[in-house]
């Protein structure tokens, strides 16, 4: 009766192993690269020459501190961290008071600044970037970590503000009428109340904008020149080009810059992919 | 979500009538809501607006890019017209186009249905496909810098099993294959990220559907082509569009792996403009450049939303 039933289903439910198969290879041409990646980490050069793209046969570390030290990661990695958390917070506080006047201070205009806010976060580097350049030198921002960190404010807000605003609208306001009704300012309306409710958004809209100041590349060559300001992105580069041979160096170096990126990843994907597949298509 | 309901019926007459106070308030509430947009209209402005306006003025000067600009009027654009190197940068961009317009998508569709007909691992393998989404450019290059490398890539590793066609191939250094080479980095970086927005989609699709399908004898083609793409449709022309503009702009991996080398092969517009703006000081017709890609970008988007309102249905 089982194996009768059994063999039913199966002639109605087609098997799903080709299925698999297919998504075990699309995973494989994801990761493989990444597998080499570590593989090459933890070789000596020599090693690297006889067997590029294998599993090493005796693992050495030494790769790590000597990339640590030639790469200025001591450096380079506080400057990304500066920059990653400068951006965090400023857009934080940027889209989260814009935000909230537009849902909940029936701010006139409103319906323009959704438009203009579309429009700025599709606008392209190219218009903006050669009077920018100019303008940033004018103001001596360039080769700052400030100057670079309003750059980032200004690209992540318009993109970070809208989707706070769409959660804070589905938000039930009874909680800040209370607050109002109890004497509260709108500022403390917006820390007190707003922002314990609605700290998912804000995880969200940090967890993005930080993968992208983390990870920018363009900005961060174009207005920092300066070996000890560089972020961990635009300095690898650099060290790449002059270790270009040495692959143990420059793959240990990659995955001291992708480790904490990763790592946080795995933690949070879920919000991580719902948040960049929400953010549309930069990058 | 009960007691926040609640709440609001209880909170709402009274702050309803609370609400109305006077005038006074109604003017505090309106200057403190234009004092929390101010950070972002500041930022926003200064960088963004206010440059972005200034490059229109720009374009139609002779400027270096520091120091005064002289108005040469239309100049700028007479000299893109029969630029050579800009007539060839945009064809690497068609190209770029075509190979995004394909690739990417028919990989994004191929996983998003078979991950969608799949429950075990699922989530195992969502994310495996994301993991190269998140990674920084500059280390997704060296990355495959090192793969491709003609002497010790994976070339001479396929030569010692018996393929030889590939060894000593300088992918990244030929004028053939540099920007196909390069495509295909940033594609094994973007392709799992569009996986996941097709997935999304395709999960809002009524599953009853796949099972009429089924009961009238659909195969699984059948399946995909008349119920998975029609329950997609919106995001997928979302992604048609993003890519047509996306192409026209790029810039990062080939600035990082080629710079438009070899002997310009993978040159496209963005890093054309690039070089013109802070390798030869051209930076009034850098801004004609960069004015003209926005322009373009700008005229897809709106001949995209005219079909729309046409009634075609994308």
């Amino acid at each position: 009766m089982s194996t009768m039933m059994r063999g039913r289903r199966q002639r109605r439910e087609p098997s799903k192993i080709p299925y698999y198969i297919i998504l075990v290879l699309l995973a494989l041409f994801a990761i493989g690269p990444l597998v080499i990646l570590v593989f090459n980490s933890l070789k000596t050069n020599a090693e690297i020459g006889r067997n590029p793209l294998g599993p090493p046969h005796s693992p050495v570390f030494e790769n790590f501190p000597t990339a640590w030290s030639q790469g200025h990661f001591a450096t380079t990695l506080i400057n990304s961290t500066i920059l990653t958390t400068g951006t965090v917070v400023g857009v934080c506080i940027i889209a989260g008071t814009a935000a909230y006047a537009m849902a909940r201070l029936n701010l006139p205009g409103t319906d323009a600044v959704l438009l203009y806010l579309f429009v700025a976060s599709a606008l392209p580097f190219q218009l903006f970037l050669v009077p920018l350049f100019f303008l940033w030198s004018t103001l001596q921002l360039t080769n700052t970590l400030f100057g670079l960190i309003v750059i980032y404010w200004a690209i992540f807000s318009p993109f970070a503000t809208l989707l706070l605003r769409s959660y804070l609208v589905a938000l039930p306001p009874g909680f800040e009428d209370a607050a109002r009704i109890d004497g509260a300012s709108e500022l403390q309306v917006l820390t007190r109340v707003v922002l314990p409710l609605s700290w998912p958004g804000f995880l969200t809209i940090a967890l993005v904008s930080g993968l992208g100041a983390w990870n920018e590349f363009f900005f961060a060559i174009t207005f920092i020149q300066d070996e000890n300001l560089k972020p961990v992105t635009t300095s690898f580069l650099a060290f790449q080009s002059s270790f270009s041979r040495d692959w143990g160096l420059t793959s240990a170096a990659s995955i001291i810059i992708i480790l904490p990126v990763v790592v946080l990843f795995l933690g949070l994907q879920r919000r991580f992919i719902n948040g960049l597949t929400a953010g549309g298509l930069k990058g | 979500m009960e007691v926040n309901r609640a709440t609001v019926e209880a909170a709402g007459p009274q702050g309803a009538a609370k609400r109305d106070p006077g005038r006074g308030l109604r003017r505090r509430r309106l200057m403190t809501a234009w004092l929390f947009m101010l950070p972002l209209l500041v930022v926003n402005v200064l960088v963004i607006l206010g440059p972005s306006v200034a490059t229109v003025y720009y374009s139609f000067t002779e400027w270096s890019g520091i120091g005064p600009a002289e108005f040469v009027g239309l100049q700028n654009y007479r000299d893109i017209v029969v630029d050579g190197d800009f007539w060839s940068a945009l064809i690497h961009n068609l190209i770029w186009t075509v190979i995004f317009l394909t690739v990417p998508i028919g990989m994004g569709l191929l996983g998003a249905f078979l991950l969608s007909q799949i429950t075990r691992y699922q989530m195992v393998f969502r994310i495996l496909y994301f993991i190269p989404y998140i990674m920084a450019s500059v280390v997704n290059a060296a990355l495959w810098k090192n793969i491709l490398d003609p002497a010790r890539g994976i070339g001479s590793a396929l030569a010692t099993v018996g393929f030889p066609y590939l060894e000593g191939v300088s992918f990244f250094g030929s004028e053939r294959l540099a920007l196909p080479a390069v495509a295909f980095v940033d594609n094994w970086h973007w392709w799992g990220f569009v996986v996941l927005l097709f997935l999304t989609a395709l999960q809002s699709v009524d599953k009853e559907l796949y099972e009429a399908a089924r009961m009238d004898g659909a195969n699984r083609w059948q399946q995909f082509i008349n119920v998975t793409i029609p329950g997609i449709r919106a995001t997928l022309v979302f992604v048609v569009l993003m890519t047509i503009i996306g192409s026209l702009l790029v810039f990062d991996y080939i600035y990082i792996i080629t710079r438009g080398g070899p002997a310009g092969a993978s040159e496209v517009v963005s890093t054309l403009m690039y070089k013109e703006a802070f390798a030869r000081f051209e930076a009034g017709y850098a801004a004609a450049l960069g004015l003209g890609m926005t322009f373009v970008s700008g005229l897809i988007i709106v001949v995209f939303l005219y079909l729309r309102r046409r009634g075609w249905e994308i």
